[in-house]
């Protein structure tokens, strides 16, 4: 199973040459032929494994990743695996060739198809992890690659917006079902999915049970665009068709779905399960139903009615009966074939008069005769008219939610029914009936690879509602794992005339009248009700991401115009101040306990150099001409290196007094060049300046004192005197400590002095021109608002790029 | 001594953040020039001091036999003098320049990096 990954996933990285060797081969887009090779090739090792899964043999792999974080790549095929791998492989086969017409002689289908094939194997590993940590890492790859495939045409605003909308939504629920997995994780004391299905009595009377159950359903939710999350997915249209018809009908919005059913026999059975994914999901299913019927953009219609269906199966989940979950992976089905088909269709449509806009299609059916019997084959699944899949999947699931005793549940199904037949009057007919319209005057069939896809796919939903024993098969393996234990399945095209079967045709007759209703430009008789379903939903869960979006942005503008306010002595203070404070709330309680009286053992001139040291720095403080302040900071730095003398460190007085020298000669001949100081600040300023800085100098005081109470008996060097000469030959143990025991470190303090040298050496050498022709002082008036008239000049830029550095 | 000297070290520190709260730039380098005085000084003292006993091995012994000065915070402040004296080198480098360019030496007119 890894190799399947594996394999797709080179696939993906070869994308790219594929299409430039085979378009230089002259081959055009018949890479999506050749790329589609790989994940056919997947589609039939899964089917070849269709035997051993339908007998309740799972295969599986384990590979131990990180064992100290119980983080394992353990991957299980069941009957759930297999049908949800089956969709991800065989359809994505025929996008991929899909998507090489529908971008034909574009420069961005290498990527378009890398993309593609990323996402495949990120949703197949989702499909096939057994190990909820693994599951979450390909549901996060998923939020990612379908965030650059949304936002493929990157040139667009909207295109943008959209996916940056899906990934916020969708990452974000991602977010929340991180910690709920965790808590599963925890509850279960195991990550590994099989292990879980063990011990789910004991979880579902865990303590963490609601709250997990609760992270685990928004992460679930945000993903199949249930309400009040549902708003993304009509925006994800933003993205080209084939990305549409794969991602958005068959299988990323799925991903949530899935989670759903494979976390079913661990967390189902509640009442708190049942009633909370029940809701949500039918309300979803009606919503999306009205609001499909709401839009007039091909595209749109098809993603409010995926959200209609998304809805429908996450009722079913959420019922939970074994009839509702084997209906449940019909409708799923049902719908990957005939939504993944009828967004191709929409594809063509849009191919190839550049209008998906219901109201300006018509006559389609004598141009496009192919695109047309898809269009019928996948409209009358979705319809569900006899004897597509479509029809055996609403049998099954009326008669499932019939049987859930006094629920408005067989209701609300009805209701999303009649929506979606009256959708599919939008999408199947009105475009192809009727006379032609201005733009569908030019229209032509695309080739091969265009109606081919949509065509295959109709064909199999015909197939498999004619010949339903196979795949009863496979849902039976799959509703298996879902429910826990063995369900029995026989799907069957027709089950006699029973109650089932005339709610259909109401449903039939239903949608017809609405969508005559609707075609007669009635619209304004049924206008109010619509706004009501815009006030309460697009508009609501919409809004407020917007609303959030913008305060976030202007709480960071806000926070960043505070804090990086461009004063450095703000930054400063706050840098003082937090230390301060953070060191007195530490030290608050020992100090008293800690601090004794200490030895006033001095001599006088070790007090004549405190005393020069502390009153050279008033002078430097209270210098009005930069000679004496750099004279005072001499003097400091010269008593310095008196007091290192003192107490036998004559290595660092002898570098401290080199420093020193050359540290003032520097300052000398640079600061000639610089003006006189200026008083900049008020006396005020300087008052609430000379507090900061005498309550941070007092703490320093303080904190050294305590920090020599608390000293420990036995000093680190006590090491290094003792093997000074027995180790490194050296009997000056400072030294041998420089370049022996910690050479390193001097080699990185050499290596700093060295960045500091070619730094001070670039700034230097970089004179402007100006300077170069000899025209005078620097800080001439006439060459500085030069300077300042020409930004981005390579000074300039080079010196506001070393100040970065410096601040950073 | 060391409470003498404790307080010495938190005169420089103050002397060196009130210098470094300034506008001017170049009053901020002097007290940058406090500041490594004062952590290096704020080092030594906190290493213990010993009068007088230099942390060098005797000929004739294999370790010392007295107690002398530490030499770990020595190592340490040898590495920190050479280090600040390259930190303010640059730093005296880089606001000679931008006054160069920039003709202020006032902190306050160096907020935004575009000119």
């Amino acid at each position: 199973m890894l190799l399947w990954l594996l394999a797709i996933l080179i696939a993906a990285a070869v994308a790219p040459t594929v299409n430039r060797v085979v378009g230089s081969l002259g081959g055009g887009s018949l890479g999506g032929w050749v790329l589609a090779v790989v994940p056919a090739g997947v589609f039939i090792a899964l089917l070849r494994l269709w035997p051993s899964v339908v007998n309740q043999q799972d295969v599986s792999v384990f590979v131990d990743w990180v064992p100290a974080l119980n983080l394992a790549v353990s991957l299980r095929l069941d009957g759930l695996s297999l049908l949800f791998g089956l969709m991800v492989t065989g359809i994505g086969a025929l996008i991929l060739v899909y998507a090489g017409a529908y971008l034909k002689g574009d420069d961005r289908l290498g990527q378009l198809w890398m993309l593609l094939l990323l996402f495949m194997a990120a949703m197949l590993g989702l499909v096939l992890a057994d190990n909820l940590l693994t599951l979450f890492i390909f549901w996060e790859l998923t939020s990612i690659t379908s965030y650059l495939l949304i936002g493929f045409n990157s040139d667009r605003p909207e295109s943008r917006a959209s996916a940056l909308q899906a990934l916020l939504v969708t990452g974000g629920g991602g977010l929340v079902l991180l910690p709920g997995l965790i808590l599963l994780g925890l509850a279960g004391n195991s990550f590994e999915i099989s292990t879980l299905l063990t011990s789910a009595e004991p979880i579902r009377e865990h303590a963490f049970y609601l709250p997990m159950l609760l992270l685990i359903l928004v992460g679930a939710f945000t993903k199949s665009a249930q309400f009040p999350f549902h708003f993304w997915l009509p925006n994800a249209m933003a993205a080209p068709t084939p990305i549409s018809a794969y991602l958005h009908s068959a299988t990323m919005v799925k991903a949530g779905v899935y989670l759903i059913a494979r976390l079913h026999p661990i967390l189902g059975g509640t009442a708190e399960w049942f009633w909370m994914i029940a809701s949500v999901g039918a309300i979803t299913m009606v919503l999306g139903a009205v609001l499909a019927l709401r839009a007039t953009d091909l595209k749109q219609v098809l993603a409010y009615a995926t959200i209609s269906v998304l809805g429908t199966l996450t009722m079913l989940l959420g019922i939970g009966t074994e009839a509702t979950l084997v209906a449940a992976l019909a409708v799923l089905v049902a719908h990957a074939f005939y939504k993944g088909g009828l967004f191709m269709v929409a594809g063509a449509i849009d191919h190839s008069v550049h209008q998906r806009d219901v109201r300006e299609l018509g006559g389609l059916r004598m141009a496009m005769p192919a695109t047309f019997a898809a269009a019928c084959l996948a409209g009358c699944s979705m319809a569900g008219v006899l004897p597509t899949f479509g029809f055996i999947a609403k049998e099954t699931w009326y008669e499932s939610v019939g049987h859930v005793a006094g629920s408005g549940f067989l209701a609300a199904s009805i209701l999303s029914n009649v929506g979606l037949v009256a959708a599919v009057g939008f999408v199947c007919v009105k475009p192809f009936f009727g006379r032609r319209t201005e733009s569908t005057r030019h229209a032509h069939e695309g080739g091969l690879a265009m109606w081919g896809p949509p065509v295959v796919l109709g064909i199999a939903g015909l197939a498999l509602g004619l010949l339903p024993t196979r795949i009863s098969e496979l849902l039976a393996a799959g509703s298996g794992a879902i429910a826990g234990r063995a369900v029995p399945v026989h799907l069957a095209l027709w089950h006699g005339v029973n109650v089932t079967l005339l709610l259909s045709l109401l449903t039939l007759a239903g949608g017809i009248t609405l969508y005559w209703i609707l075609r007669q430009g009635q619209l304004h008789r049924l206008k109010p009700y619509f706004y009501f379903f815009e006030g309460v939903t697009q508009y609501g869960p919409s809004r407020f991401y917007h609303w959030l979006l913008r305060t976030v942005n202007q709480f960071a503008r806000g926070q960043t115009a505070m804090l990086q306010n461009g004063y450095l002595r703000f930054y400063l203070f706050t840098m003082v101040g937090l230390t301060v404070a953070s060191v007195w709330m530490a030290l608050g309680g020992e100090l008293r306990s800690h601090l004794k009286p200490m030895p006033f053992d001095v001599r006088g001139h070790e007090v004549l150099l405190a005393c020069l040291i502390l009153a050279a720095a008033v002078v430097a403080v209270r210098a009005t001409t930069w000679l004496l302040a750099v004279g005072a900071l001499g003097v400091v730095g010269y008593c310095v290196a008196g007091i290192f003398v003192l107490f036998g460190a004559p290595d660092l007085a002898m570098t401290q007094f080199v420093i020193e020298t050359l540290t003032v000669v520097l300052f000398v001949m640079a600061f000639s060049r610089l003006p006189e100081f200026r008083r900049l600040s008020t006396s005020a300023t300087r008052g609430r300046d000379a507090l900061i800085a005498v309550v941070a100098g007092a703490t320093i005081t303080v904190l050294l004192l305590f920090a020599m109470t608390v000293r420990s008996s036995h000093p680190i060097s006590d090491y290094y005197l003792a093997h000074s000469v027995s180790e490194a030959h050296g009997r000056n143990v400072v030294n041998v400590i420089l370049v022996d025991f910690r050479a390193l470190d001097t080699l990185g303090e050499i290596t700093v002095l060295a960045i500091a040298a070619i730094g001070v050496y670039s700034l230097l050498s970089l004179r402007p021109s100006k300077q170069a022709d000899g025209e005078g002082d620097a800080a001439e008036g006439t060459e500085v608002s030069l300077r300042k008239g020409v930004p981005g000049t390579q000074f300039d830029s080079t010196a506001g790029h070393a100040a970065d550095q410096e601040g950073v | 001594m060391d409470i003498l000297l404790a307080i010495t070290v938190g005169g420089l520190y103050a002397a060196g953040i009130y210098m470094m709260l300034r506008r001017n730039v170049v009053k901020l380098l002097i007290g940058l020039g406090l500041l490594s005085h004062a952590a290096n000084l704020l080092l030594f003292t906190a290493g213990g001091l010993v009068r007088g006993r230099v942390p060098v091995v005797p000929d004739e012994g294999a370790w010392p036999l007295v107690i002398v000065a530490d030499p770990l915070p020595q190592a340490l402040i040898l590495t920190a003098i050479v280090i600040s004296f390259a930190v303010l080198a640059f730093a005296l480098v880089l606001i000679y320049r931008t006054y160069q360019t920039l003709g202020t030496e006032d902190l306050d007119e160096l907020k935004a990096t575009d000119t």
